[in-house]
């Protein structure tokens, strides 16, 4: 289904307006959360269970069944190579699926968003508030997935504690892209690029499969400008898939809250200007 | 604390003193970058506290910008705006603390209860969790919804949608209840009880401000009114007030069968009434006594299929300032 929004950008937006430092209040932010944590709550019984079923069959089929054949990746079973991988990966869509469709519904159908800003909460707040939501989505697909790993042995290091957090960058980063494309586009349709010409890429060529230094050297740079890319190594490490290594670890975490901080200032300044016209 | 007997005040001083408004316009323009009209063109407008002021106008009239402009929504392009003393451009969070907002779009949140609607409203102001619960129970009940806080949304009906947005504007208790077209698209039942709701809001101290081209409702509820059109204000006064300065006291309404006599009507009588109109197959006489204006026609001898006299309204001063035609 297709859901026409106004049709282009609300007019006065240029290069600068979009990229104006925003002042979100995070209490009002909250508000913005809770308020989709009470629409949740009334669908969160059907919601959670697939969200362990997921990770539960990608390892059975994906990392045993494929591994049987693979055997192993630089000395390591298959399945524990590519579980924190599919941990990013669940983190990944778990955000977008957030703020896509659902942020575009609740900005151009339900006009959720105008009935919440004649309150103190104002299009920013709204924005953080969403992007708040992104990551505790985001987390709820991750976090069963390292649950489930640990289940089957595929985490050796107890660096895995820290994975609510790298789990949290990594669905904040999903979230303020997310949240940026949705605030541009005209109509729902152009979801379907964000996810063929994006997103599935993304998931097939960030090392989740197989380590990026089976493609050619070009490929390789180009990973490295993948979001996922950096969730996946981040996850790796945690989980001591190859050793953890804290240092590296700690780039990747900050490459993700980097792209983050930059991205920031997007979706707030395009809300405010579709809100407050 | 006030002191009315304070010998130092004038008695005008006194009544500025009383009287702040509660919004002040004066100049407001608002220009769409897409549009080369301006929606809002250069109006003043005060509205006093415990007051209900409507906004009259055709669609297009900027009634609606208007209202955004208020409830901090829409960025005013010139002049000067203050809503309770405060700059909706910089205080905007303080101010729609303070106030409620019936759109004319209904924007329930359609995932969540009935009840939950007013419950989630409430915490967007911050309300304690508890507070919240007997604040919505309350505004249930304000509206005659009690029964209904465990509905889906979707299956209430148009009137009752609508007076849920308005118990929903009500949560935060709030000094100005700003209602955009607070009863388009509801059957006389329905309206009735939001006019009755809204009076007793009015009674308890609310300062209502509302948008309509409902005449009858601007009759029935307003203090004050504008006639809004084409960005400007026409006129203002108390309904009772435009009705006395713009149109005669009387009206008398003829049909005619055909065009010709039609025609032969207005030579025949127009000349006699303060003013008169040609409306398809209508002539509107404006007169001072209708009874005597009716036996001038019967004496006259002319055909007509119908004639009717009734007292002049709001909806003839409306027609008579923004003219007859369709604006869109």
């Amino acid at each position: 289904m297709s859901i026409r929004g106004p049709g282009s950008l609300p007019p006065g937006v240029t290069f600068t307006s979009v990229w104006r430092w925003p002042r979100p209040s995070f209490r009002m932010a909250y508000r913005m959360w809770e308020r989709n944590l009470l629409s949740y709550s009334h669908r969160w019984h059907i919601n959670l269970v697939p969200n362990f079923f997921e990770p539960f069959f990608y390892l059975l089929a994906i990392g045993f069944g494929l591994g049987k054949f693979v055997e192993t990746i630089k000395g390591v079973d298959y399945a524990r190579y590519i579980a924190p991988g599919l941990a990013a990966v669940s983190g990944m869509y778990g955000a977008s699926f957030e703020v896509s469709w659902n942020v575009f519904f609740k900005l151009h159908f339900a006009k959720l968003y105008d009935a919440v800003t004649v309150t103190p909460i104002d299009p920013e707040d709204v924005v953080v508030g969403e992007m708040m939501w992104g990551i505790t989505r985001s987390l709820m697909y991750s976090l069963p997935f390292v649950l489930i790993s640990a289940f089957f042995g595929l985490v050796h290091s107890w660096w895995v504690l820290l994975t609510p957090v790298a789990g949290a960058a990594v669905g904040l980063c999903f979230s303020v892209m997310g949240l940026t494309f949705s605030s541009l586009i005209p109509t729902s349709d152009f979801f379907s690029f964000y996810w063929t010409l994006f997103l599935v890429p993304m998931f097939l060529f960030s090392s989740i499969f197989f380590p990026i230094d089976s493609m050619p050297g070009w490929a390789q740079s180009l990973a490295w400008f993948s979001p996922l890319f950096h969730s996946a190594a981040l996850f790796r490490e945690l989980f001591g898939t190859f050793g953890t290594n804290i240092v590296a670890a700690l780039g990747h975490f900050v490459w993700l809250l980097g792209l983050s901080a930059i991205l920031w200032p997007v979706p707030q300044n395009i809300f405010r200007q579709r809100l407050v016209t | 604390m006030l002191r009315f007997t304070d010998e130092n005040l004038t008695p005008a001083q006194l009544t500025s003193f009383v009287m702040q408004p509660i919004v002040r316009a004066a100049g407001l323009i608002k220009t769409y970058a897409d549009s080369p009209m301006p929606a809002v063109d250069g109006i003043d407008f005060e509205v006093q506290e415990r007051q209900c002021f409507g906004f009259l106008g055709p669609n297009g009239a900027g009634k609606t910008t208007t209202m955004r402009m208020v409830s901090c929504r829409a960025r005013r392009s010139g002049g000067v705006l203050e809503v309770m003393g405060l700059d909706p451009s910089r205080d905007q969070r303080r101010i729609k603390e303070h106030i409620g907002v019936v759109p004319q779009e209904t924007n329930l949140d359609t995932v969540i209860r009935v009840g939950e609607n007013l419950f989630a409203h409430a915490r967007y102001f911050g309300i304690p969790k508890k507070e919240a619960r007997s604040r919505a129970l309350e505004a249930l009940k304000f509206v005659q919804l009690e029964d209904r806080s465990e509905w889906d949304v979707e299956h209430l009906s148009g009137g009752m949608k609508r007076r849920l947005l308005i118990a929903r504007a009500l949560i935060n208790r709030p000094q100005m209840l700003i209602l955009d077209e607070p009863t388009t698209g509801l059957d006389p039942q329905a309206r009735h009880l939001v006019w009755d709701r809204l009076r007793e809001l009015k009674r308890q101290g609310v300062t209502l401000v509302i948008t309509t081209h409902y005449m009858e409702e601007a009759a029935q509820l307003c203090d004050r009114l504008v006639v809004m059109h084409q960005g400007k204000i026409l006129v203002e006064g108390s309904p009772r007030e435009l009705i006395r300065d713009h149109v005669a006291p009387e009206v008398v309404e003829l049909t005619a069968t055909d065009q010709p006599e039609l025609a032969r009507l207005v030579v025949g009588v127009a000349d006699r009434a303060a003013d008169h109109e040609v409306a398809g197959d209508r002539l509107i006489l404006h007169v001072d006594d209708g009874e005597a204006m009716l036996r001038t026609v019967n004496d006259s001898g002319l055909g007509y299929e119908t004639a009717a006299f009734r007292p002049a309204s709001l909806e003839d001063v409306f027609l008579k300032l923004t003219g007859r035609t369709l604006e869109e």
